[in-house]
């Protein structure tokens, strides 16, 4: 199991992938998973669950661009170097 | 010769910045390097900054002066952008440490049973600094004991002649991803379990880099004793790592956590979630391939 750093960069490119193409109406929803189940009032502690829907929203919304742009960079370097 | 170091003036220019040669006293009319261009205003006028007056070439001075002003400009930029990602004196307070710190926390790493007092001291709101304050984390011994870690697992590969230089690079790189990927956890398992406290990045830096002192002192006792060494040092410093990591994990997170309802089983989550990166101290060396004499080879 040797790593390189860029192993590590195109684990996180997949890692963060597959999180961002979770649908929110096609799949979270049926799941309970949506943005806007469970948030439940202002309470104290906010739990895990729905600290995990905010995650998944937050990076869906903020790496939608750069995800497009690192994407493209990865399958022309994947393609040009193998 | 005046129009001859005339026309060399120009080409001149380029090396002079280069390769300023002193002033000569004579036209030297080797192979046209004319550097004091006789047809040209006097040298040593008005140059404002530099000493070699010989760039008596005002485009020149002025080329030199912009090319001086982008780089200190550039400077700063780096300046500036590094100062927005890695707070340099947040930084400095990890590696204030002295001799007498070291020592005692070497110790305290190894044999941290006795230790009774494990809060870390704060003096007006600011923790205080790792000269002071045994309990503080540093980033001085993870950053040492990374590098001999990898400079002995170099060593140790070099006994069983399976030795290459990019078996080093690969092997400080593997580390290094082990150590990011801990970090990562650890944060992320902060943010799920919502428990405030004032552990910063570096923080967990800290603390993920200690174990490297414990996988030193096991590759060492390995080498020496052989592979039963090598398991009892791997067995002691597993677990008293753990028991330090705990008893700093629980007075830290207890001392900034709000007490809400679902705080008690986030406290257990993170504590078992250090435990469970101790646990997998014992495989990062092995995983690498750093076999020891006398022991089965796993993997490479």
């Amino acid at each position: 199991m040797a790593f390189t750093l860029y192993s590590l960069l195109q684990a996180a490119l997949l890692c963060v992938n597959a999180i961002a193409v979770l649908h929110e109406e096609r799949f979270l929803k049926n799941i309970g998973w949506g943005a806007d189940q469970g948030i439940g009032g202002f309470g104290e502690e906010p739990g895990i669950k729905s600290q995990l829907t905010n995650l998944i929203r937050s990076v869906r919304t903020v790496m939608r661009v750069p995800l497009i742009i690192i994407n493209s960079v990865a399958i022309v370097l994947l393609l040009l170097f193998g | 010769m005046a129009y001859h170091s005339g026309y060399g003036a120009h080409g001149s220019k380029h090396r002079a910045r280069a390769a300023p040669d002193p002033p000569p006293l004579f036209d030297d009319t080797s192979g046209g390097y004319s550097s004091q261009p006789g047809g040209y205003p006097a040298p040593g006028a008005d140059v404002a900054f530099n000493v070699n007056h010989l760039l008596g070439d005002p485009m020149a001075n002025v080329a030199m002066a912009y090319g001086s002003s982008i780089a200190s400009h550039g400077k700063d930029m780096v300046h500036k952008e590094l100062h927005r990602f890695v707070s340099v004196n947040k930084l400095k307070y990890f590696f204030a440490v002295d001799t007498a710190y070291v020592a005692k926390k070497l110790g305290l790493l190894v044999f941290p049973y006795t230790h009774q007092n494990w809060e870390v001291q704060y003096s007006r709101d600011a923790p205080l600094p790792p000269r002071q304050d045994l309990n503080a984390p540093d980033l001085y011994i993870p950053t040492m004991a990374f590098i001999t870690y990898v400079l002995l697992a170099g060593m140790a590969l070099g006994i069983q002649k399976r030795f290459s230089p990019e078996v080093l690079g690969l092997c400080a790189s593997t580390a290094l991803v082990w150590v990011v990927m801990e970090v990562l956890a650890l944060l992320l398992g902060i943010y799920l379990a919502t428990v405030r406290s004032d552990l910063s990045t570096f923080h967990l830096l800290a603390y993920s880099g200690y174990k490297y002192v414990g996988m030193i002192l096991s590759v060492l006792t390995g080498l020496l004793f052989g592979s039963d060494g090598y398991y009892v040092a791997l067995a002691w410093t597993s677990s008293s790592l753990m028991y330090f990591i705990v008893s700093l994990g629980s007075r830290l997170l207890r001392w900034g956590r709000s007490w809400g309802r679902g705080s008690p089983s986030g406290l257990q989550l993170l504590l078992s979630s250090r435990c469970a990166l101790c646990e997998q101290q014992p495989w990062a060396p092995t995983v690498w391939g750093a076999q020891l004499p006398g022991s089965v080879s796993s993997s490479t």
